[in-house]
């Protein structure tokens, strides 16, 4: 069977986000992108399947500006086998996204569409779960273990208060949490060889869906500046202070 | 035998600032004009090209269009031409005009970021076939059976903290190459390593070196005036100290200021952090940045010993180029244009050395480079920096006569006469120095500084701040020097704590706040502190600094 994991480029997670002076959006210029690092926990996850021979192959994608071929060539080098980018200059929001990929997912006639549960940038947690209902396949979010089981998956989902052992039917969309493994590093070698890899670009339009934006965003803003904290005397004025100033209790 | 995988490559360039990407691009090239193959590649340890690159900067296009004549067409990243330049001497209230150094004339530069240009040079070496690897830090120099270099390997990653394999370790890279370069910029821990090993510094001496701290702020548009450079000497340095600041004004309301101190200060208790964020208290800068915001924050050290501090630029199976070797003009401030020329003039020899099938060292390298402009301009201003070891006012007054009256013809050249490392004096027979505390507006602490770096680092790895004999800190540093360490870097790295129910300061090393500015190796007295790489990929983000 074959794998299909979604990569997304978003800033890097070493680097402080600054909303631009103008209020226009977020300063990208000059900034480090990286594959959001949920993704490449979902991408290990593939790779691991394949090199366990559960998998023939591992497709990875991407989408958005040309510069997303960079992020696909990491996937490459970490061990996907082709990569598609589905190239556009739009806004592209959580349901054209998950919109493509169940398209994609069917074109490719993949048997598991892994993604990360979130990305760093929006943390909208959405794509997944959507993905999961166009394509009407059952969807094993947040996980922190993944086993095949012939022809169903048992996997633990990290939930409030512990963790929930599902077992699922494949095709299944698989959405990746912190614990679920630890990537490895791309080597050079592999970094080398991943440039001769196919990548094929297709637009929107070739897949037939429309991905303009259907949420306006009203505005951005950092958040308020942290004012410093204060020493009190005693216990008595600590707990004074958190039930009139900070009204917690 | 090793379980690293190995690639061949006829060239290996470490390092991916403005001379090692000027080299590989002058190859690639010559190869193309020529028609013969020669394979290159850059390896860089940020985490991309630009990412550990910090300048002021001004630079001028000279080197660059050695390189690329077209570089306004192709797109090059130089769009702020100065407009004006102006040149202080500061009192603690005063700024006094004084006439601008020819030095520090612009006319024709631009004020730029380095990082966005090296960014620009990546994309063009890859675009010329370069093999471009940013995230992979060279540890070590491979060696032949006779002792010369004949590669370099990349350092593992995923080691853990004690030294062994972490779940996701990945061996590092043996790369074999006919010609290493050296391009790490100011202080390379590998061209430490080789300096060392083939005695380069025999002929030259120590050296000596500054510390640059660099903020980006972001200010009110009404006071922008994009292309505006400003200079000043004076307050806050004591006299003694050899050093100035540099504010130029960027595009989208953005200047990049900062302060530039010689490393061959004698006085344990100054900090040129905390000098920096003084200076920006000075009414007329203060006047400038309130009401703007701090966005950048950095730090690098700089080469300026001149052509007399020279190391020899050749060793068997590689060369030195840029600020690794030292080719910054201190009278200019400025080492980018002279680093491109360099790489410029070491690919064009590497190409002919490898054309006719030669073996041994580069030497058409050094010799060529006797010949060009470089050295021309270095020669002149050879005695400028010198000069201030007769201190302050006798410094300006001999450097002052070398600009506008010998300009180097002087038959004399002066010597740095001891290592920065040694120029520190007893803490007890040195002037205590108070900095005032900062006020979260227009002063900061370290550590508010050390994350608009956006520097990271793997939590679990060794430190990469090694220490030759670890009981000197608190021997030495601490019981004479009263732990300079904690003040000259930049980064809160060192710090002497104490525990609590416990009299003694024990030394603590914060390496993952480290900026790799490369201070450490240079003014530990001892010389016991040895800046390693971490793994690949850490260290500052520096956006377009």
């Amino acid at each position: 069977m074959k794998a299909m994991v979604a990569v997304k480029r978003v800033i890097d997670y070493n680097v402080k986000i600054r909303v631009r002076s103008d209020g226009s959006g977020v300063e990208t210029a000059g900034v480090k992108m990286s594959m959001n690092p949920f993704d490449e926990i979902a991408l290990e996850e593939a790779v691991r399947l394949k090199e366990a021979g559960t998998v023939s192959e591992v497709i990875a994608v991407s989408m958005g500006a040309s510069a997303c071929q960079e992020t696909l060539r990491t996937a490459l080098a970490v061990g996907a086998d082709r990569a598609i980018l589905v190239e556009t200059d739009a806004d592209l929001q959580p349901l054209a996204v998950s919109r493509m990929l169940s398209v994609l997912a069917k074109r490719e006639e993949v048997s598991l569409l892994f993604l990360g549960k979130q990305a760093i940038d929006d943390d909208a947690n959405q794509t997944g779960q959507m993905a999961a209902g166009f394509l009407g396949w059952p969807q094993g979010t947040f996980l922190s273990s993944l086993k095949v089981d012939g022809t169903h998956l048992v996997v633990e989902r990290e939930v409030d208060g512990g963790l929930e052992s599902l077992r699922l039917a494949i095709p299944a969309v698989l959405t990746a949490d912190l614990r679920l493994n630890e990537p490895r590093y791309a080597s050079l070698p592999n970094i080398m060889k991943a440039k001769k890899k196919p990548l094929e670009t297709v637009t929107p339009a070739d897949l037939g869906v429309d991905p303009a934006p259907r949420l306006k965003v009203l505005s951005l803003a950092e958040p308020p500046a942290r004012a410093g904290g204060i020493r009190v005397p005693d216990v008595a004025t600590l707990v004074a202070k958190l039930h009139s100033e900070a009204k917690v209790i | 035998m090793s379980e690293r995988e190995s690639m061949d490559f006829d060239v290996v360039v470490v390092g991916g600032g403005p001379s090692g990407l000027a080299t590989a691009i002058r190859l690639r090239q010559l190869a193309e004009e020529q028609g013969r193959d020669i394979s290159v590649c850059v390896l860089e340890k940020g985490a991309s090209i630009g990412s550990h690159t910090l300048s002021g900067a001004v630079v001028e296009p000279r080197g660059l269009a050695d390189l690329f004549p077209d570089w306004k067409e192709r797109g090059a990243p130089l769009n702020t031409p100065v407009t004006k330049d102006v040149f202080y001497f500061m009192t603690r209230k005063r700024a006094l005009r004084l006439m601008v150094p020819p030095a520090l004339k612009n006319k024709g530069n631009h004020v730029a970021s380095l990082g966005a240009l090296c960014r620009w040079l990546g994309e063009q070496a890859e675009a010329l076939g370069v093999d471009v690897f940013p995230g992979f830090a060279v540890t070590e120099a491979l060696y032949d059976e006779h002792g010369a270099v004949r590669g370099v390997a990349t350092g593992a990653m995923g080691v853990s903290r004690d030294g062994t394999r972490g779940p996701n370790f990945e061996p590092g890279v043996e790369i074999n190459a006919k010609v290493v370069v050296l391009a790490e910029g100011c202080r390379g821990s590998l061209t430490r390593t080789l300096t060392e090993r083939f005695d380069l510094r025999k002929d030259c001496g120590p050296g000596t070196y500054g510390i640059g701290i660099k903020e980006i702020w972001e200010i009110d548009p009404a006071k922008a005036h994009p292309g505006r450079v400003m200079h000043s000497i004076g307050w806050p340095l004591p006299r003694d100290v050899y050093g100035g600041s540099f504010l130029y004004h960027l595009q989208d309301n953005k200047v990049s200021i900062g302060l530039v101190i010689g490393l061959d200060y004698a006085n344990p208790w100054l900090s040129p952090f905390n000098e920096f964020q003084q200076f920006k208290t000075h009414p007329a800068i203060r006047a400038l940045l309130e009401g703007g915001r701090c966005v950048s924050y950095g730090a690098r050290a700089l080469v300026e010993g001149g052509l007399q501090a020279l190391p020899r630029l050749t060793f068997p199976g590689g060369l030195i180029v840029g600020d690794s070797a030292g080719f910054m003009n201190v009278a200019k401030i400025k080492g980018s244009h002279t680093a491109i020329k360099s790489g410029v003039v070491a690919a064009e020899a590497i190409f002919t050395h490898l054309a006719e099938g030669r073996t041994g060292e580069v030497l058409g390298y050094p010799e060529a480079l006797r010949k060009s402009w470089l050295w021309a301009e270095l020669k002149a201003v050879r005695n400028i920096r010198p000069s201030f070891h007769f201190g302050f006012w006798t410094g300006l007054t001999l450097a002052g006569l070398e600009s506008h009256v010998f300009h180097g013809r002087l038959p004399y050249t002066l010597k740095h006469s001891k290592g920065d490392n040694e120029k520190l004096v007893p803490a007890a027979k040195a002037k205590k120095i108070e900095y005032p505390a900062p006020d979260g507006r227009l002063t900061f602490d370290r550590l508010t500084q050390v994350y608009l770096s956006n520097t990271a680092h793997e939590e679990d790895q060794p430190c990469h701040l090694r220490l030759t004999d670890p009981s000197i800190p608190l021997s030495l540093n601490l019981a004479t020097y009263a732990g300079p360490e904690a003040r000259y870097c930049p980064a809160g790295v060192y710090e002497y704590v104490q525990d609590a129910g416990s009299d003694a300061l024990r030394f603590q090393i914060n390496a993952q706040n480290c900026v790799h500015c490369k201070t450490c190796d240079i003014k530990d007295p001892a010389q016991n502190i040895v800046w390693s790489p971490p793994q690949g990929g850490d260290g500052p983000n520096y956006v377009d600094m």
